[in-house]
């Protein structure tokens, strides 16, 4: 096991030096001037060029490269071109609504797909299982942004119960934070929960049909204990690969809803960015992403081997 | 975990975050919520060009030595008076007494000095350095006394005095006015959560008149269908610069709203590149403004909302010349102008920032250059890729801008500017204007000005670009126009 973690701790590493140079190499290509950006187009040329020295665009690339490597390696992020405050700081704001939401939906998806899927499993062709795979097929086509103002034009507009949109800050409380965070993240769970669905009815069928459920249900137990004790578990890998990437999905792809929601998520933080050519944050934040996907997945290979024991086997 | 009990998890997930019935209603309102399109950067006018950073804090948390009112007039602010001396050289400002800073220190005329110093200096980093350029130097008289001397007559000093990026700010709050703004304002900073909202509060102290709101919220929703969504749903009480013009009729439909239709000093153009051929020949570009029919870009574009502009200069400014007639549609007379320059088979590229006038206006503008015989080839670019291709690289042929600064005739007489144009007759109006104080003067020098880059076809001069908002009915006092980047919020109340 040790083995293990470390040959993946060092291609984690190779991955986020790769990552961090195609990122910043991205971002020098783009055109654009951040100072020029901030200044407008009626500004004088002097107090632009005082700007950009300022903000060290001055420096040449290597150096500007390494000063960002060496300042990540110390957790510092640098400072915002355009808000001027602690990229640290901003990012931490974001991630308070970007994480939360992301759970939130995440454990709505993952409480109606499991029953659901596996209700369609054990019951196959029943009308049960008809109607799952029906509403599934519907949830899988419909675009989550347009799910999402459905449910602001009922829940907001029409039945007034939330606000449209926003944040009110987790100082307002936990049930109005909770509160502005559920339309989000229904939306965001509709699309996931069909998928997760079907992948669990499939992969739960497979199971069952698997010689020793025969021998399972030979024993002497019946359908749902069977299916309780033995198929659910082994059922469970290609869901947990899905949960995974639905996680880092929902990260790093909730700026459609964030916006449809105007809430102040990561996702909004890039887009913001990058229009204003504030390349610290972009950079910061992308390297960030990188960094949770590979972690997440990371943890979705260690949750294969508890649900697993011949993996953990394998590798030791 | 059972079946069962997952399926109650569930539930009772989506029960905790939707069943909350609705806000009680308050009796009688004291705060108001604001929409806006863009979120500032910073909260600094001093230090940055973004419309959205004086949308907060013009008026409302700052103050100059003079201030612009809803008419676009000049008001005494900071200033409470002044004295010109015969030479138009020395301007003499009496100050406001009792006024205070928001964190308890007075105002003095050291301040005025320190603002006035730090935004001329070399190392400043005000977009608008060149509204301070003639000063010569800055005195102190006394505390409540402040001497300007410039160094040659400047008829539009007061003016640029009311400008946000001129306002007046204290030495030791100066360096942190970008994330915690320190004024002399009828509001106070509160809160700023980034990326959804800044709240201002009522200042006690304020030297004014009280304002009748106690907390201003400015909220930033730039998506125009959740700024309809939150407008609708109530969450919102005004949104004074409404993004999307398709959705007023159903504001105008609905009793709870009302719709205002201002003006701004947003002139938008058809900007020309003066000296990439064929455009350095004035007979192209009058083609291309004889090809333009305005009114069917006002109407395909902004809904109709829009006044037709035949020169650089905002209509509801009393100097204002209607040139429209100079450069009327007229595709024939534009075809035989394209003959008489030997111009054939043209095409030209035409480079469109992000807003939807520039998008939607720019397409009108191709089929309508189309017709004439020109083409065009249309890139959409975003704003960042405007300002180094277009703004700076000068890399374009046509492209549609709003220029949204107040009296921003003069760019017409800056050298290597993205159009290019330049010219020396054009300069000695705009440096007559400058040394110009008799107001008669001045307005006949700004309608000679005018008149002369329309005769040269500088640009196609398009609209001046509405400014639609709505409001709850009830919720008065907001400015009908824009004469400057502003919503200044002290004398908005609820009706009862």
């Amino acid at each position: 096991m040790t083995a293990y973690l470390l040959r993946r701790f060092v291609s984690l590493s190779l991955s986020l030096v790769a990552a961090s140079l195609v990122i910043f190499l991205v971002m020098e290509v783009v055109p654009g001037d951040p100072a020029s950006f901030m200044m407008g187009i009626n500004a004088d040329p002097e107090a632009v060029a005082a700007l950009r020295l300022q903000m060290g665009l001055d420096e040449p690339l290597p150096l500007r490269y390494l000063g960002w490597v060496a300042g990540l390696l110390q957790g510092d992020f640098g400072v915002s071109y355009t808000y001027r405050v602690p990229v640290s700081e901003l990012i931490s704001e974001r991630v308070m609504i970007s994480l939360p939401l992301t759970l939130y939906a995440l454990a709505l998806s993952t409480l109606i797909a499991f029953p659901a899927g596996i209700i369609a499993a054990a019951r196959r062709n029943s009308a049960a299982d008809l109607s799952v795979m029906g509403a599934t097929q519907l949830g899988v086509a419909i675009p989550n942004f347009w799910f999402a103002m459905i449910l602001v034009l009922i829940f907001a507009v029409n039945l007034r119960w939330v606000s449209a949109g926003g944040f009110p800050g987790w100082d307002a409380g936990f049930v109005p934070a909770l509160k502005a965070l559920t339309l989000p993240a229904i939306a965001l769970a509709l699309p996931q929960a069909s998928i997760l669905a079907r992948v669990m009815r499939s992969s739960l069928i497979d199971t069952l049909d698997e010689d020793f459920m025969r021998t399972a249900r030979a024993k002497g137990l019946s359908r749902g204990q069977a299916l309780w004790r033995h198929a659910l578990r082994n059922a469970l890998i290609p869901v947990l690969t899905i949960i995974g990437l639905q996680f880092s999905f929902l990260l790093a792809g909730g700026i459609i809803i964030e916006n449809v929601f105007y809430l102040p998520g990561l996702g909004r933080l890039v887009f913001q960015a990058i229009t204003q050519r504030d390349l610290i944050v972009v950079r910061s934040v992308v390297i960030l992403l990188v960094f949770a996907v590979i972690v997440v997945t990371f943890l979705v290979d260690l949750a294969y081997a508890a649900a697993d024991p011949r993996l953990r086997r394998h590798r030791r | 975990m059972t079946r069962t009990s997952i399926a109650a998890a569930a539930v009772s997930i989506l029960a905790l975050g939707l069943a909350f019935g609705p806000a009680p209603a308050l009796a009688a309102r004291t705060d108001a919520s604001i929409g806006m399109q863009l979120e500032p950067p910073n909260l600094d006018p001093t230090g940055g060009a973004a419309a959205a950073i004086d949308e907060v804090v013009y008026a409302n948390v700052f103050e100059g030595l003079t201030r612009f009112g809803a008419d676009g007039s000049i008001l005494p602010a900071l200033a409470e008076s002044w004295e010109i001396s015969e030479d138009g050289l020395t301007y003499t400002f009496k100050l406001r007494s009792g006024a205070k800073f928001h964190d308890g220190s007075a105002f003095d005329a050291e301040d005025v000095k320190f603002s006035l110093n730090r935004a001329r200096a070399d190392d400043s980093t005000n977009a608008q350095k060149a509204l301070f350029a003639d000063i010569a130097s800055v005195e102190v008289v006394d505390p409540a006394t402040v001497k300007v001397t410039l160094s040659k007559p400047n008829g539009s000093f007061l003016f640029n005095m009311a400008w946000g990026d001129a306002v007046i700010v204290a030495p030791e709050t100066a360096a942190d006015n970008a994330a915690k703004p320190v004024g002399t304002g009828p509001f106070a900073f509160g809160e700023w959560v980034k990326g959804d909202r800044v709240d201002l509060v009522r200042n006690p102290d304020y030297w004014g008149e009280p304002v009748k709101l106690e907390k201003v919220t400015f909220k930033f929703i730039s998506d125009p269908t959740a700024a309809f969504a939150a407008m609708m749903a109530g969450d919102l009480d005004a949104y004074p610069a409404f993004p999307a013009p398709e959705n007023l009729t159903q504001f105008e439909a609905d009793p709870r709203f009302a719709v205002i239709i201002g003006s701004s000093e947003g002139e938008t153009i058809l900007a020309m590149n003066n000296k990439k051929p064929p455009l350095d020949d004035i007979r192209v570009r009058q083609a291309i403004t004889h090809a333009i029919d305005r009114q069917a870009i006002i109407d395909g574009a902004l809904f109709g909302y829009g006044t037709p502009i035949g020169t650089h200069f905002a209509p509801h400014n009393p100097a204002y010349v209607d040139l429209t007639a100079q450069s009327a549609y007229d595709p024939e007379k534009s075809k035989a102008l394209l003959a008489e320059a030997g111009v054939s088979d043209l095409t030209l590229s035409l480079k469109l920032p992000p807003p939807s006038y520039a998008r939607r206006g720019g397409e009108i503008i191709a089929a309508q250059l189309r017709e004439v015989g020109i083409n065009t080839e249309i890139t959409n670019v975003e704003w960042a890729q405007w300002l180094e291709d277009v703004f700076k690289g000068k890399n374009f042929d046509l492209t549609v801008i709003s220029h949204t600064e107040p009296m921003d005739i003069g760019i017409y007489a800056r050298d290597d500017y993205y159009f290019q144009y330049a010219d020396p007759d054009f300069k000695k109006i705009m440096d007559d204007l400058a040394n110009a104080t008799d107001p008669a003067k001045r307005t006949e020098l700004m309608q000679a000005a005018q008149k002369k880059i329309a005769d040269d076809y500088v640009n196609a001069y398009l609209f001046q670009l509405p400014r639609t908002g709505v409001t709850n009915v009830k919720l008065k006092g907001l400015w009908p126009n824009s004469p400057t980047q502003a919503n200044d919020m002290t004398g908005v109340y609820w009706e009862e």
